[in-house]
């Protein structure tokens, strides 16, 4: 429970300061999750917005710059895409989804819908398309998650509609299918994320088999060499979120520092 | 049913071929979406934001400049207000730009969408150089140009009889009264609505409208006469003289030539 408790701390605790520095003016976190100031001095933005402005034809500015680097360079390099599970608000509301997918059986009553883990990276190149084209950030115009935490600091107008239907979709039509499939900001972080040094890695010597880790695992994939061999997940879609970490009995799931040097 | 073997190079044109027409759906519902949601021409901007073409590409929806503002003027757009989402905007008749001289809503912008040197004159920044929009009057709802004495529009601009001036003129219809009308001078108006605000009427007979929605351009066909200065205006007129050639054929004979008729 460790993890997801702090998960939730760390969701809410973002919305917070952003809400208390609109509201009261606590400036300790200025903005919203597309661009923010830190203690009124550091620059933050969304590099994935930054990068859609950049082909729109926008002239980028330095502190955006500086602000895109931060995030990128902190995910690239520590925390992988560790934003999904841990910062963004639509993660709570996929979780919730989710789980009440697990606790009512849907997946067991539900036909099977494929879709490909891969979608979201067509989508991503697609915002990149249509961004240049039409000199638009096409992605951040529609974004439900810019509309959730937007919406939670200024207002949110019909923007729990959006929220409902990536609820909906998930709990009806399939499986973590928002953050797992459709989302291009997730499938940035993944590519952005895979030479992360803050890893889950799995130890066959401990593990019983009993795919607990599997059924919780919202980017089931990267979990493919549980009860094979012991290897650290390396696939950028890990969200280093830790629910399987949390629901391994066994203790054959961990978090640990990736070791480039181990390798092979 | 028999499956039938698909050899692979059939298989990579047909899944190609499907990757293709799957992205171009795609492409054509957003594009719409996208095309929809910046498709409101009638949006007042905070003070310094770049025209609208590149505003939109560049203001992060970061909300800092909302965030700034005192007045609470400032707004996200959020879905339902018909606006591109998250960027900022005001209502005049709600709450109008107050023109801070410190302008707080525009060095804030991480990403330039409000440019401060669009608001800055020898290094200071001048709030009355923002060009919000501009008010334009309702002639037939304003009840001045009724007759009624009212000049809440003038007394509340913040740029008093700059931009706002009042014109008099005599009342024919009871042949003893004044008009005192306010007349807006576009090229002082800062776009700020304070009249707006103020305008006494149910619905406002003075409105804040976006510049490049109800200004007009002479262009250089035409000059002001009597004016010096306006001629200047022409100085960097560029076009081309034409020259007709005469004809050579007689006067006369144009008068039978009946080519042209037919």
């Amino acid at each position: 429970m460790r993890y997801l408790i702090s998960r939730r701390v760390t969701q809410i605790t973002v919305m917070a300061l952003y809400i208390a520095a609109h509201v009261w003016g606590l400036k300790i976190l200025e903005g919203n999750l597309s661009s923010s100031v830190l203690l009124g001095t550091v620059p933050l933005s969304d590099p994935y917005a930054v990068l859609q402005m950049f082909v729109a034809g926008s002239v980028i500015t330095t502190d955006v710059l500086i602000g895109a680097a931060i995030i990128a360079l902190f995910y690239g390099v520590v925390g992988g895409r560790m934003f999904c599970s841990w910062v963004c608000p639509i993660n709570m509301v996929t979780d919730a989804a989710n789980w009440l997918r697990r606790k009512l059986g849907i997946s067991h009553v539900q036909k099977r819908v494929y879709m490909s883990r891969n979608l979201r990276l067509w989508i991503l190149a697609l915002s990149l398309i249509l961004s240049f084209a039409m000199g638009l950030t096409a992605f951040e115009l529609v974004s439900p998650i810019s509309m959730l935490h937007r919406g939670l600091v200024f207002g949110m107008g019909f923007g729990f509609s959006a929220i409902l239907i990536i609820f909906f979709f998930d709990l009806f039509v399939h499986e973590n299918g928002w953050c797992g499939y459709v989302c291009p900001l997730g499938g940035f972080y993944s590519l952005i994320g895979k030479f992360s040094l803050i890893r889950v890695s799995h130890n066959v010597d401990n593990c019983t088999e009993c795919m607990k880790c599997k059924v919780v695992c919202p980017e089931k994939e990267v979990l493919h060499m549980v009860a094979k061999h012991s290897a650290t997940v390396t696939m950028g879609e890990c969200t280093n979120c830790a629910r399987c970490i949390e629901v391994c009995d066994d203790d054959a799931l961990n978090f640990s520092i990736r070791n480039f040097l181990d390798k092979k | 049913m028999s499956k039938k073997k698909v050899s692979s190079r059939r298989k990579f044109l047909l899944t190609s071929l499907r990757a293709a027409g799957l992205a171009g759906i795609g492409a054509l519902v957003w594009s719409s979406m996208l095309e929809e949601s910046t498709a409101n021409s009638l949006i007042l901007r905070p003070p310094g934001a770049l025209p609208e073409e590149d505003f939109l590409k560049t203001c992060i929806k970061c909300g800092l400049c909302v965030s700034a503002c005192p007045y609470d003027t400032l707004k996200l757009a959020a879905p339902g207000d018909h606006k591109p989402m998250g960027t900022p905007f005001f209502d005049a008749r709600d709450i109008p730009c107050y023109m801070c001289t410190d302008i707080p809503c525009v060095p804030v912008c991480p990403t330039g969408a409000l440019d401060e040197q669009s608001v800055t004159t020898d290094g200071e920044l001048d709030i009355n150089l923002s060009r919000m929009g501009v008010a334009v009057i309702d002639t037939s709802a304003c009840v001045a140009f009724w007759g009624i004495q009212c000049d809440a529009c003038h007394r509340a601009c913040p740029l008093i009889d700059e931009a706002i001036v009042i014109e008099y003129d005599k009342n024919e219809r009871t042949g003893k009264h004044a008009f005192l009308t306010p007349v807006v001078v576009n090229d002082v108006c800062t776009g700020c609505g304070m009249c707006e605000h103020a305008c006494i009427t149910e619905k406002a007979a003075i409105t804040i409208i976006p510049r490049d929605v109800v200004l007009g351009h002479a262009g250089s066909h035409y000059v002001k006469g009597w004016d010096k200065k306006d001629e200047a205006r022409l100085k960097d007129a560029t076009g081309a003289t034409t020259q007709t050639e005469l004809s050579k054929e007689s006067a006369i004979d144009s008068l039978n030539d009946d080519s042209e008729l037919y």
